[in-house]
């Protein structure tokens, strides 16, 4: 069966090689070559609407965007249908922050958007253009870690290790907002996440434990 | 998903150019949400995708007194704002009630109040039921403890959108523009019973858009409050809940609005409770007459009578909260 899309094919393992492996080696780009070239598009337009003319529209094939993750620019050739996540992971070989759900419901794809956390999974690469991106990458100081991968560390916050990533920064959101948060204040910023290996109580003790967490 | 264009429409004008009249072939995208997830399941498979995120994002004081809430507004702007926040305390309560952290910083005002459905049958692409142009409605047989206790069918969803039901309670009205003009439509009749649409549950037309809430100036002696039932606290829907807008007088309810939310396929209003709590002195028993009230016509399905106690106990504790009073 050929994969559907790249969404379903990303989670069709059959190769035998491991699906990081095989992204890794083919590169940036390689994957993008999706299937649907020569999709037509049936197109409802401006003369029903009676305004003049509909502004253009882009895609469905790859367009070029530039994403600014981690203060740095980033051109890549995604589709509009590509997530943030996606084209960070497959197109960039960012694959810190995970793919779990990918529906907007486990929150191991939290990243910052313009100061926010936002679910990279639910949140399409083009529409990231113009916003500040931070993922998970973005922490460490070559060798030293942030203060909250840190505490994650000390605090022993991980088992599987897969809600990590975006537990750590749902953790790093808040604590630039408000560096010494009530346990109630931090149950609740970290609410938009879920550990199936059940870490909670130390994920919460690492992120009450942090301490010199300043936007730098 | 499947593959889709893409207009990044810069005002109202460009992204009504850019819809059509054909149901779910273009479709708006606010934070993405809902609509992401429908799409990632095959439940929509538009051609083309508009961003509504430029259009109006503020919260402005109208002439009267009350607040014009821009559709491409996020949650978390709206839980932000101080004068909402003192102004309709139920619909800022309830916005901060939503999913979660990360949804409620990308969710938009316009999204929450169209978003779709979270029947389970809905939601699966393998379940052709009524809604999506089949001939059952699987919850009647099936698992309905999350389903409607209001309403005659033929589908028995709960509306989805926490803030509508805050909406109705407020008396908002809801601005629709499209391809000949805007039109100003009441919260109360904007959504839709399944007998009247199965397909979708609000007057919407596919080449319009919902641009404004236009909440009116709250009356003198206007207390109003919201109590929501959860399963979870996060991540999830309310299991049933409620908002009392209540004028009052001293102690006494001059008038009341009262509407339950996740309990049938619209936001419910309460008219019974409304006219059993007016005129009369606030007090436990009189809330709790009113919610007696409230939930006198549910028709519970075979899974999900324990809703009606809940709906129940959302609206005496709404009413109770609303009036300043303490909640156990
Ligand atoms: C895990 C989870 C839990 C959730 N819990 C809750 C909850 O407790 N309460 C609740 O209310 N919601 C909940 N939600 C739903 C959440 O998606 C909405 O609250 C959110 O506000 C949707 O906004 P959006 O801008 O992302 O919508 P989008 O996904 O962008 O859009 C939703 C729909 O509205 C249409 N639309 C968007 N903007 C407009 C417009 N201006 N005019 C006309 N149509 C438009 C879109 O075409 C689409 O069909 C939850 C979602 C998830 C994933
Ligand atoms: S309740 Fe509505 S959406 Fe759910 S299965 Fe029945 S017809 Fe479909
Ligand atoms: S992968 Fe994005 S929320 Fe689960
Ligand atoms: S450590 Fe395994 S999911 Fe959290």
């Amino acid at each position: 069966m050929a994969p559907k899309d790249e969404t379903r094919s990303e989670l069709d393992e059959r190769s035998g090689v491991s699906r990081r492996f095989f992204l890794k080696t083919v590169g940036a780009g390689g994957v993008a070559a999706s299937v649907i070239d020569g999709l037509q598009e049936a197109l409802p337009h401006a003369q029903e609407a009676g305004t003049a003319a509909a502004p253009a529209a882009i895609g469905p094939g790859p367009v070029p965007i530039t994403l600014n993750v981690n203060g740095q620019r980033l051109s890549l050739k995604v589709e509009p249908r590509t997530t943030l996540l996606d084209a960070l992971r497959n197109h960039a070989g960012q694959t810190g922050n995970k793919r779990v759900c990918d529906r907007g419901s486990c929150g191991a794809c939290t990243m910052i958007i313009d100061g926010r956390t936002r679910y990279a999974c639910s949140t399409l690469a083009i529409e990231a253009q113009g916003h500040d991106i931070r993922s998970i990458e973005g922490l460490a100081k070559g060798t030293v870690l942030h203060p909250v991968q840190q505490a994650f560390a000390e605090a022993d916050g991980m088992m599987c290790g897969f809600c990590t990533p975006g537990f750590v920064m749902s953790a790093v959101a808040l604590l630039e907002k408000n560096p010494h948060p009530t346990v109630e204040e931090a149950k609740r910023a970290l609410d938009g996440n879920i550990c199936r290996c059940g870490t909670y109580v130390r994920v919460l003790e690492a992120a009450l434990k942090t301490k010199g967490v300043a936007r730098g | 998903m499947k593959a889709f264009s893409y207009v990044d429409a810069a005002n109202e004008k460009d992204a009504l150019a850019s819809l059509g009249t054909e149901r779910n072939q273009v479709l708006a995208i606010g934070g993405g949400m809902d609509l992401l997830g429908m799409m990632k399941d095959y439940l929509v498979q538009p051609v083309r995708l508009v961003n509504v995120k430029r259009l109006d994002a503020t919260i402005a004081r109208t002439p009267d007194g009350g607040l014009r809430i821009g559709s491409a507004v996020r949650l978390i702007d709206l839980i932000e704002h101080a004068d909402a926040r003192r102004m309709y305390p139920a619909l800022v309560e309830l916005a901060e009630q939503v999913g979660t952290p990360q949804i409620r910083n990308a969710g938009t005002v316009g999204g929450n109040l169209n978003q779709r459905p979270r029947c389970w049958y809905f939601r699966n692409e393998e379940f052709h039921c009524l809604k999506k142009g089949g001939a059952t409605c699987f919850s009647v047989n099936g698992e309905n403890q999350f389903h409607a206790i209001f309403g005659e069918g033929p589908c028995h969803i709960v509306h989805p959108s926490n803030l509508a039901v805050a909406c109705l309670a407020y008396g908002a009205t809801f601005r629709l523009a499209g391809p000949s003009g805007a039109r100003e439509v009441e919260a109360e009749q904007y959504f839709q019973m399944p007998d009247h649409n199965l397909y979708a549950e609000n007057v919407l037309q596919p080449n319009e858009l919902l641009t404004h809430v236009t909440l009116p100036a709250p009356m003198a002696g206007l207390k109003s409050a919201a109590y929501e039932v959860r399963f979870k606290q996060a991540h999830d829907w309310p299991l049933a809940f409620a908002t009392a807008a209540l004028v009052m007088e001293g102690q006494t309810v001059k008038s009341a609005r009262i509407v339950m939310g996740a309990v049938a396929p619209v936001p419910w209003r309460a008219n019974e409770a409304e006219r059993a709590l007016a005129g009369k002195t606030l007090s436990e028993e009189t809330a709790g007459r009113a919610a007696l009230a409230a939930v006198q016509g549910a028709q519970p399905m075979s899974r999900n009578a324990y809703k009606v106690r809940v709906a129940r106990t959302a609206v005496t504790r709404a009413i109770l909260k609303a009036g300043g009073m303490k909640v156990v």
